[in-house]
Formats: C-alpha cells, sequence, structure tokens
C-alpha cells in the first residue's frame, strides 16, 4: 500500500526538481485541506478555547452582570467540591466495570457471528437492535421493568419464579442501583464492541488459520496465537470509542437517577452545574477536568499500544 | 508477516486523534444547548414516565365559556405558545380548557408540556430569556420564581390589576415585583397527608394521625396486616426522589420539628437540632413504613401506587384528591386527606405550592397572550379547575363557592396548617442551587448518611451558592 506521495518514493529523483515540485504539491494540500482545517477549528477548537476561558471566570446566566475573571478559583473549589470527587469515582468504576465487560462478552458475540452459520446475516443484524434504540428511550423502558412495584422484573423474580421474597427497588436502593445501570450500559453497547472486533477479525486472512491447522496447533493455540494479536488494533480502537464514551456517560444516568447525589456522574454533574445552576464559570471548569481525565486515559492506552509495537 | 507497516500505525494514531477531539465536541455539545433552542431539552427524557393510575380518564365536565370572548376575539388568527402543565389531570385540563379558548375566540395555541420537573422548567425558561426568544408567549410560574424572571415579563397590572384585586392578596404581593405585576395567581398548594379512611376503621383508629409517632405506628399496623394480602402494600408514600418535590417534603418535616425553614431572616439556620431529628426521622421511614423505593418516586408515583391502593397514608398536593375521586379509581370514596403530622409542640406545616401564569416580554403578540391568561385565571376558569381536578382557587370568593366547598373538604380545616414558604425570597436567583444543595444532601440522609454531618455540608453549600 505504498502511495507515490511519500517522500521516500521520490528520494531517487533530482534533487532540485523534487525540492520545488514538493513544495509546490504541499501548498496546493494545504489550499484543499483549508476548508477543513476552518471547520475543525471553528466547531471544535473555538468551543474548547472557549470552554477554557470561561473556567477562569464567573460567568452565570440570568444575572444581567458581566463575567469577571477569578484565577484559578473554579479550581480550587472544585479541589475540595466532594461531590465532584464522588462523580469521578463513580465514572472512573463504572467505566473499568462496563468496558471490560463490553470487550469481553463484545469478543464472544463476535466470534459467534464471525464463523459460518445458517441465518448468520439475520443474526448480525439483529444483535444490534439495543445499539440502534436511542439511550433515553432504552433507559426509560428498563426503569420501568426495573420498577418496584409494576416492573416486569420483580414480577419475574417474586411471583414467577419465587426467587425472591420481596419486591427489588432496582432505581432506588444504593447497594443495587450502580449493577443496574450498568446491566443497561453493557446490553446497550456490546453490540458495537461486537461490530467493531467483527470488523477486525474479518481483516485477518483465512490462510494463517488453515497453516496452523497443518502445523498442527489446537483451536485455543489458533486463537491466543493468531486472533487476538492479530486483533488488538481493532481492539484498541474500541477501547478507545468505548472508554471515551464511558467516561462521559449522561442520558442513562440522567433518566435513572436525575439529580441523586451519590449517582451523579462526570457529566451529570457538568450537565446540574451548567444548565440546572447556570453556573458556567465552574462548570466549565468541571468540563475542562473531564477533558483532562479522558485525555489521560488515552495516553495510556496509545502508550500502551506503542510498547506493544516496539 | 508485517500487516501493519509504518504507515498504518500512524493512521491508527491519527484516527485515534481525530476521534478524541470529535468525541470532545460531542461532549461539550451534550451539556450546553444553543442558547437558541427552544425545545424544551428536558422534556423527552422527563415527561411521560408514569404509567396512568386506575381510575384515571379524561374530563367530562364542560369547561366555562370564554368570558372576555369579545376582547380576545380581536386577536382572532394570532398564534400562541404556551408552557403548559406536562402530566396528569393538569395537562387534561389545559387541553379542554385551551380547545374552548381556540373555539370561542379564534386565536390558535400551541401546548407545549413544560418539563415535568420544576429546577429543568427554571432552566428551559432561563435559556427562552437569555437568547430573548420569541417562541414562548403564556408560561406557568412556580411561586418561587417571580422575583427570579420579573425583569423578562409583562407587567400586568394595566390589563389585569383590577381583576387581580379579587386573588389573595399575600400571592398578589409574592407576584408583584418592584411594583410589576409579573404574573397572575392561578392555584395554591399545600401539601396533605392523605389516609385511607376504610384501613383506619379496619385497624381501629377512629382519626388520622396528629404527630409523626402516631403516623408511624398506624403505617406499620396497617403495613403488617395488609401484607399477609399484598406483599407490597406501603404504609406510607411521598416524594423521595432527589428534586425540587424533595425540597418541598423535607421542608415540612422540618419545619413541624421546629427546625425552621432552611433560611429564616437571611440567614442560614438549616443545619439544628429539629432539622437533624426529623431527618434521622424520615431516614428510618426508608425500608420499613417507606420501601426503598420512596426515594425514586415523584408526586405521581406515590399517586399511582396510593390510588392503587396500595399505601395506607401519602403525602401529596392538593391535586391527588379529585384523582382519587375519579369515576374507576379504586380507593374512591375511602379517603381522606388532612393537615401533615407533628411533633408534639408543634404546628403541622405545609409547603406552599402553586403556579402562576404569566406573559414574556420577547412575545410578539402579547394582548392575545393576556386574554388568555384572563380567561384562564377567570373565577369561572378555577370553579372548573377547584372541581375538575381539585387545584385550590387563588380567588377567596371561589374558595367559599357551595359547590367549590363539597369538592375540597380538606380546605375546612387547613386553618390548623402553619404554611411555609421555600426561601426564595433570601435566594432570588440562585434558588435552583440553594435547593438542589437542600434536596441533594436529604438524598443523602436517605441513602444512610449521618443527618448532622449532611447538614453541616448542606449550610457549606448553600453559603458557597449566595456569596
Amino acid at each position: 500500500m505504498s502511495t507515490p506521495e511519500n517522500p521516500e518514493a521520490t528520494s531517487a529523483a533530482p534533487r532540485a526538481a523534487s525540492a520545488s515540485f514538493e513544495k509546490r504539491r504541499q501548498r496546493r494540500a494545504w489550499l484543499f485541506l483549508l476548508p477543513t482545517l476552518v471547520v475543525v477549528a471553528f466547531v471544535a477548537l473555538y468551543p474548547l478555547a472557549e470552554t477554557f476561558y470561561l473556567s477562569f471566570t464567573n460567568a452565570r446566566l440570568g444575572t444581567g452582570e458581566p463575567a469577571r475573571f477569578v484565577g484559578v478559583q473554579n479550581y480550587v473549589d472544585l479541589a475540595q467540591d466532594s461531590y465532584f470527587h464522588d462523580a469521578v469515582l463513580l465514572t472512573v468504576f463504572f467505566t473499568v466495570v462496563t468496558v471490560l465487560s463490553e470487550l469481553t462478552l463484545g469478543l464472544g458475540v463476535a466470534l459467534v457471528v464471525n464463523s459460518q452459520f445458517k441465518g448468520r446475516s439475520a443474526v448480525r443484524a439483529a444483535m444490534l437492535i439495543p445499539w440502534a434504540i436511542p439511550t433515553v428511550i432504552s433507559a426509560q423502558m428498563w426503569k420501568w421493568m426495573y420498577n418496584d412495584v409494576y416492573g416486569v422484573f420483580n414480577d419475574l423474580l417474586v411471583n414467577r419464579l419465587g426467587v425472591l421474597e420481596r419486591n427489588i427497588a432496582f432505581v432506588a436502593d444504593p447497594d443495587v442501583s450502580f449493577w443496574a445501570v450498568a446491566v443497561i450500559d453493557i446490553w446497550k453497547t456490546t453490540p458495537f464492541m461486537a461490530l467493531l472486533l467483527l470488523a477486525g477479525l474479518q481483516l485477518i486472512p483465512s490462510d494463517l488459520y488453515e497453516a496452523a491447522r497443518v502445523d498442527g496447533a489446537t483451536a485455543l493455540q489458533q486463537f491466543t496465537r493468531i486472533t487476538l494479536p492479530l486483533l488488538k488494533p481493532s481492539m484498541l480502537v474500541a477501547l478507545i470509542f468505548r472508554t471515551l464514551d464511558a467516561l462521559r456517560v449522561f442520558d442513562v444516568f440522567f433518566v435513572m437517577f436525575g439529580n441523586r447525589p451519590d449517582m451523579q456522574t462526570m457529566a451529570t454533574y457538568a450537565q446540574q452545574t451548567l444548565v440546572s445552576i447556570s453556573n458556567i464559570g465552574y462548570g466549565s471548569a468541571i468540563s475542562v477536568a473531564l477533558f483532562l481525565i479522558i485525555a489521560v486515559f488515552i495516553m495510556i492506552y496509545l502508550a500502551v499500544f506503542r510498547t506493544e509495537e516496539a | 508477516m508485517d500487516l501493519t507497516p509504518q504507515h498504518d500505525l500512524r493512521a491508527w494514531r491519527a484516527t485515534a486523534l481525530l476521534l478524541f477531539v470529535v468525541g470532545l465536541c460531542a461532549c461539550r455539545g451534550d451539556k450546553s444547548p444553543p442558547a437558541g433552542d427552544s425545545r424544551p431539552p428536558a422534556a423527552a427524557t422527563t415527561a411521560a414516565a408514569v404509567a396512568e393510575a386506575p381510575g384515571d380518564s379524561a374530563i367530562k365536565a364542560q369547561p366555562p365559556a370564554v368570558s372576555n370572548a369579545a376582547e380576545a376575539k380581536k386577536y382572532a388568527g394570532s398564534k400562541l405558545k404556551y408552557y403548559s402543565e406536562p402530566v396528569g389531570v393538569g395537562a387534561e385540563l389545559d387541553r379542554v380548557m385551551i380547545k374552548q379558548f381556540q373555539q370561542d375566540t379564534g386565536v390558535e395555541v400551541t401546548i407545549i408540556p413544560r418539563p415535568k420537573d420544576a429546577t429543568e422548567t427554571y432552566a428551559v425558561y432561563q435559556r427562552l430569556f437569555q437568547a430573548q426568544s420569541g417562541d414562548v408567549d403564556v408560561l406557568m410560574l412556580d411561586v418561587i420564581w417571580p422575583g427570579a424572571f420579573a425583569q423578562n415579563l409583562v407587567d400586568l397590572n394595566e390589563k389585569l390589576g383590577e381583576a387581580a384585586k379579587q386573588h389573595i392578596e399575600s400571592i398578589v404581593r409574592n407576584n408583584t415585583v418592584d411594583g410589576k405585576l409579573v404574573a397572575m395567581p392561578w392555584f395554591t398548594d399545600f401539601g396533605l397527608l392523605y389516609h385511607r379512611t376504610d384501613l383506619l376503621e379496619k385497624y381501629g383508629y377512629k382519626k388520622p394521625p396528629e404527630t409523626w409517632d402516631e403516623l408511624e405506628q398506624m403505617a406499620k399496623k396497617i403495613q403488617d396486616g395488609e401484607r399477609a394480602s399484598n406483599p407490597n402494600f406501603l404504609g406510607f408514600v411521598w416524594q423521595g426522589k432527589a428534586y425540587e418535590g424533595l425540597t418541598c417534603n423535607a421542608l415540612e418535616w422540618i419545619a413541624s420539628h421546629g427546625g425552621g425553614a432552611i433560611i429564616d431572616d437571611g440567614k442560614i439556620t438549616v443545619n439544628n437540632p429539629g432539622a437533624q431529628k426529623a431527618l434521622a426521622r424520615a431516614k428510618g421511614w426508608v425500608g420499613s413504613i417507606s420501601s426503598a423505593g420512596v426515594t425514586s418516586y415523584e408526586e405521581e408515583d406515590a399517586r399511582n401506587t396510593f390510588q392503587g391502593g396500595n399505601a395506607a397514608f401519602m403525602r401529596n398536593w392538593p391535586y391527588a384528591y379529585a384523582a382519587g375521586n375519579a369515576e374507576k379509581s379504586p380507593i374512591k370514596g375511602k379517603f381522606g386527606a388532612g393537615p401533615l403530622p407533628h411533633e408534639p409542640g408543634q404546628k403541622s406545616a405545609g409547603t406552599v405550592g402553586g403556579w402562576q401564569l404569566a406573559v414574556s416580554k420577547f412575545s410578539p403578540n402579547k394582548d392575545a397572550a393576556i386574554e388568555l391568561v384572563r380567561y384562564m385565571t377567570s373565577p369561572e376558569a378555577q370553579k372548573f379547575r377547584a372541581t375538575a381536578g381539585s387545584f385550590i382557587p387563588t380567588i377567596p370568593s371561589v374558595q367559599q363557592d357551595p359547590e367549590v366547598v363539597k369538592s375540597l373538604p380538606f380546605l375546612a380545616n387547613a386553618k390548623d396548617i402553619t404554611l411555609v414558604p421555600r426561601p426564595s425570597n433570601s435566594t432570588g436567583a440562585r434558588y435552583n442551587e440553594a435547593s438542589i444543595a437542600f434536596f441533594q444532601g436529604v438524598s443523602q440522609v436517605l441513602q444512610g448518611k449521618e443527618p448532622k454531618e449532611v447538614l453541616g455540608q448542606v449550610e457549606q453549600r448553600i453559603t458557597r451558592a449566595l456569596r
């Protein structure tokens, strides 16, 4: 897959002519890229810079007063804000639990639908249904199913199967509610994980497995020596995607718990501060903190990937 | 076997970086909708969260004719947007009355259900006003908001000042900011204790409980007895979700324990022995006379449980009275409502609620909007809403109307209730922040934390909010 633009490919040509030709090409390339860069700067960099700027002010909606620069006051407050600390811990724990579960389950699903069987395409389409339903709707559906009085789970567990003696308040009981919401997220995003991993599996040439079989490798050896190593790039992308999503999880928690303080994620806490309280300055500081925490996770992933490559 | 040559790796990194940036933008977008967005962002997630209770049915009575139709007809053909009741009986009453208004006047009204959660409604209004949006003409205003929104509302004195003189004076004063009448009183509210008369009799009680201890004993005994046939029966249901309703509930507990009203005479008084005792008591209900599920309940969840015959006592607003007496309601004629319990030596407390109707300063059809407000708050309309939906009229003469008295028997012993306002006067525009600090603290106690420690944090948070 070598490309003609690659400088190495043209290095054999006469130097002077090549240099000016390269320069012209580069100028033209920048020209073509310019519209994209302008759009990216407008929709990505500008809001980001604005959020950074606002996080150093005391901006509020509806006060009629202009925002004042307050230095790092918002960050000092943030460092002492126990609600924010709880939100960070909850979100990170939620991310670890759900992303690991989704990776394991998603890999299983991907391996199954990658094998040959009758009705495979129907299964592949059907498995995407949870992913296709908007989260606010599926979260509301689950909330009803979890209801402590008329929910279907309590009906099943208490009346039909008789496993439990009394109804459980899945949404309200502090011991259960975290796992209730984690199950919803795993149910919803395992198909997405499976889809990304399936794409990775299909990139692995089948002759590698043929060769392994000829050499007498067992199925387990084939999985650990061929499938897993070659799936790593797909896994990394899938993990980055899911980790990003999980760290800024909002809708499922908002629908299930509203403003309940022990079930607040970083994003619902930022939403509450920005929207319900209209404290734009402090809310922006929370958003920046969220940004930095996500950045740390991404850097860890990239570092791990780089050492694996080396 | 090099399947990932150098440039492929670079492509991966570039993709990852791009995803990173896109993700961050999407992330920011989630939290700050554009100021001009006129749709209530929370409506999709909070409205319609509750299934209909048994016995809910469409309003059958005919709404009153529009008495100011002649004046309103001048604006026939103009279009109004009305931020209305989101759910329940109130939403049905809005539908039939708006239909009547359209028929009689030719003014077109689009009903936009406001977010069910008052905290979210407040945020939606704040954004609409910040954007100076013409997308709202008439809006429902909670009793605690006139001060916060006054600068964005039309002064109704000129056109409705005369009509306002009929209404309860304290509410008109509440709605008057710097001499401007920014909202018309629509209905008033306070917390009530609902009880099942048939169950009290069955378990040998002559009258509903007067103190919290009595309530606990009765609820426990009835719950234990009823669970033999109905394992999910509850002694006492109320609004325990972390939202504005919990502020109203907890304020009643604290005030009836002699613990003040969060902020008294401009001082934050929330951390005191009376308040600690009140919250410790409520914490004890969760998992005993109220299931753990009560900490996810709003008004309609509590009403569904009570109206379905699954609870002995309920704290709720007056609207639940008419709903419970609807034709197919399983508890029709088997319940009463009255003052909430109190500690011995203290008085019953009821948090003052109630809603007003206001007209936005940015409305393109202010005159037509004022005529809609005139109709909706008129004596005839308030009588209709009282008899069909048990919304308490804000006009004393309508409150004394024999038909209204028959529909709202609990008004008779309302004199025993100390009406407690939420501290919106002291907090001004920071009310939401103070209220969130308060109800989140109460919620933490209900989930198991110690009242004393939590109330100290609440005090700090409210202090920070008001600085």
